[in-house]
């Protein structure tokens, strides 16, 4: 039913746009906080958590008591939660979702249990399979996993029964190898038959130094110093984890509860406290204390694994200057992020699409090769400046221009070198260019085009403009 | 800081050659090119004269895999444009990091800031006109910060008046016409500049015609002279009357 049917039904309706990203973040920091009931936890998405309480249980005084903790610490964050405990992961799961009916909301299946009895009123969706084999599944008439795996339940033994059971199923999904598309598999996995590798989450805090002040600071001097301490402090942090900080954030609390931010990314990874203060000294210069500063933090929030290496013997550093990701972090923070560039192509015939700049130390991407034929211009100017034709030649050329105020006479050129518009990215009017090189009576050559040609009916007649500059 | 050279050594070294040439290994580490704004010249013999020295220090060396600094500030790039990655040289197109720096002052900034970096081959500037910033005390700074880290610096000044300056070459350069290419003389021809020293430490003063032939920086020989030391297949592209090519070739 569309938004608006449903309004029309109930005007009252309260609409709240979807998150799907927002609601994995906010599962992914629930299953972080659920391992306060067991050592590691898996994510479930879109809505489910596993947490593995093997011998756990008796810290919270048994399982009922762990189930009812579990059930009053989401109730006191507002989070509605069905909790099952089971010894494998597939029927804590068939438990937690259909297992209302079997027991209080808190059902707990023992080791001791003979699982497959139990469940077997259970419908065949708690095998968490894909919707298309429920189809096939609903087809065949099979509704409870009882009639999947060939027993009854009401007590009587039947081997024979539940063999021939397992071989239907063999042969009929032989051919399916993920498990959510495989109900023997996943029956298996449920009985505790296969086992079921979970993907455990692993929360990894960010590298974070503070430092609170008993007194506010209100000098820079100070003020330097602090951040030159924290900076040691963060390259002992990240020295432990065999990391390197890509961008570093620098946070100083106000006594007023003002929190100033001071960010800064870094071309490659490192951990030099020197290169860091140094950075970050000339990013505070506009940083207003106030009535003062009371505590400051240094927090790496992208770090990269970079290994321990020598360190530079006697004072060779000194006569060799600074390595060439210092250099351009320094650049960086000074002139922007924008400014310090390196050229790559791009897949395009323009000349001015056919160049991308990207930061300096990223890898190029591929590219195709150039035709060695072109003969490119040393410099482009940033956008084709027009030209005024004086005289022209009978095939078109000019003889004669004026550019930036003074007239040239053309002696030498070679062309035309045509580029057709991009019709897939631009306009159908769009004209195309003939491009010329030529050389005028100084010496001086350039790159000239022409956009459009008379008679294509997309505009009068075309002008010419001056792109590039040769050497 | 640096060891001093043994007498011996210094006895031994060759005495500078007083005209400059192409080729010559001990290239000052800070030069300056005055060139006007409306060509690419000044930034055409900037790169070969760094490609020349480079080529010179390295030799032997294998291939030099170091970054190469080009900064330029804005009313340069405004007069003068970016680089263009296919009119750069081969092997320097994935090596070019280009700083665009809004000043000035941040352009000279940027600039010592790469005569610094010890992993740099060179370090290429441009700068419009004669600001305020770089002074005699800002030029001598940038001199002595390339020769104590051995980077050298090659800054372009568009159009410039040649002010007070501690480079240790100072060039004017112009585009010159260029020789005709061989299979269309209509055409424009390999770079070609008429480039004057007018100021340096070791060579005398003087002027040449430089062309660079995306090969090597060269003297540019009289066009009579070129024509016929070029090797000159024309006995295949004759008319092929009565004989076949191949048994003229044969013959």
């Amino acid at each position: 039913m569309l938004l608006a049917d449903a309004r029309a039904l109930c005007p009252d309706l309260a609409a709240i746009p979807g998150d799907p990203a927002g609601d994995l973040a906010l599962l992914e920091k629930l299953a972080l906080w659920s391992q306060r009931w067991g050592p590691w936890s898996a994510m479930d998405p879109p809505d489910g958590l596993l947490v593995d309480i093997t011998g756990v249980a008796h810290l919270f005084g048994g399982e009922e008591a762990l189930l009812k903790d579990v059930a009053g610490a989401f109730a006191a964050r507002g989070l509605m939660a069905r909790a099952a405990l089971a010894p494998t992961a597939g029927s804590a799961w068939a438990l937690s979702h259909f297992g209302a009916h079997y027991g209080q909301p808190g059902a707990i299946l023992d080791a001791g249990d003979d699982p497959l009895r139990l469940l077997c009123d259970l419908p065949v969706a708690a095998l968490r399979l894909d919707a298309d084999i429920l189809t096939v599944l609903r087809r065949l008439g099979i509704k409870r996993l009882g009639a999947l795996a060939g027993v009854t339940g009401a007590g009587e033994e039947d081997a024979s029964r539940e063999a021939a059971a397992r071989d239907a199923l063999r042969r009929r999904f032989r051919n399916h190898r993920s498990p959510t598309a495989n109900p023997l598999l996943r029956l298996d996995q449920l009985l505790g038959r296969v086992p079921e590798p979970l993907l455990p989450v692993v929360a990894r805090p960010m590298p974070m130094v503070q430092r609170r002040l008993a007194d506010p600071l209100r000098h820079r001097a100070l003020l330097d110093r602090v951040v030159a301490d924290l900076a040691s402090a963060m390259m002992r942090a990240l020295e432990a984890r065999g990391e390197g900080a890509r961008r570093l954030e620098l946070a100083l609390w106000r006594v007023d509860g003002e929190v100033l931010m001071r960010r800064i990314e870094l071309a490659a990874a490192t951990r030099e406290a020197g290169h860091i203060t140094r950075l970050f000294a000339g990013r505070l210069d506009d940083v207003e204390a106030g009535f003062g500063i009371e505590t400051v933090q240094l927090r790496a929030s992208w770090s990269e694994p970079l290994a321990l290496s020598q360190a530079d013997l006697d004072a060779a550093a000194e006569h060799h200057g600074t390595a060439l990701a210092a250099c351009i972090d320094r650049l960086t923070v000074r002139l922007g992020p924008k400014a310090v560039t390196r050229l790559v192509a791009r897949a395009s015939h323009l000349p001015e699409r056919a160049q991308a700049w990207q930061p300096p130390l990223d890898p190029a991407p591929p590219s195709q090769g150039a035709l060695a034929f072109h003969a490119r211009p040393l410099k482009l100017l940033e956008r084709p400046e027009p030209i005024a034709v004086l005289y022209a030649s009978p095939d078109g050329l000019p003889q004669r221009f004026r550019w930036r105020g003074s007239v040239r006479e053309v002696v030498r050129a070679a062309g035309p070198e045509r580029i057709a518009p991009e019709w897939w990215r631009e306009r159908s009017t769009t004209r195309l260019r003939d491009y010329y090189r030529i050389e005028d009576a100084t010496g001086a050559r350039y790159w000239i085009y022409r956009l459009g040609i008379a008679g294509d009916g997309r505009g009068g007649v075309p002008d010419w403009f001056l792109q590039g500059l040769y050497a | 800081m640096f060891p001093k050279p043994s007498p011996a050594r210094v006895l031994s070294r060759p005495l500078p050659e007083t005209r400059w040439r192409p080729g010559l290994t001990a290239q000052p580490f800070h030069s300056e090119i005055f060139a006007p704004a409306g060509e690419a010249s000044g930034a055409g013999l900037a790169l070969a004269l760094a490609r020349d020295a480079l080529a010179a220090a390295g030799k032997g060396q294998g291939e030099d895999g170091r970054h190469v600094l080009w900064v330029q500030d804005c009313k340069a790039i405004r007069q003068g444009g970016r680089p263009c990655l296919g009119g750069l040289p081969p092997d320097w197109r994935h090596r070019l990091i280009h700083v665009v720096a809004a000043t000035p002052e941040d352009a000279l900034f940027a600039i010592e800031e790469g005569v610094r970096c010890r992993d740099l081959a060179c370090v290429i500037g441009e700068i419009a006109g004669n600001p305020r910033a770089l002074s005699f005390t800002a030029s001598r700074r940038l001199s002595l910060a390339a020769e104590r880290h051995g980077v050298a610096l090659w800054l372009v000044r568009l159009d410039a008046e040649p002010d007070l300056s501690s480079a240790r070459m100072r060039w004017r350069v112009r585009a010159a016409p260029s020789p005709p290419p061989r299979w269309n003389a209509a055409a424009p021809g390999t770079a070609t500049w008429h480039a004057e020293l007018f100021r340096a430490r070791a060579h005398a003063p003087g002027e040449w015609m430089l062309c660079d032939d995306k090969t090597a920086l060269a003297i540019r020989r009289d066009p009579e002279e070129e024509r016929a030391a070029t090797p000159d297949p024309v006995r295949l592209a004759r008319p092929t009357v009565g004989r076949s090519l191949a048994a003229r070739v044969r013959a």
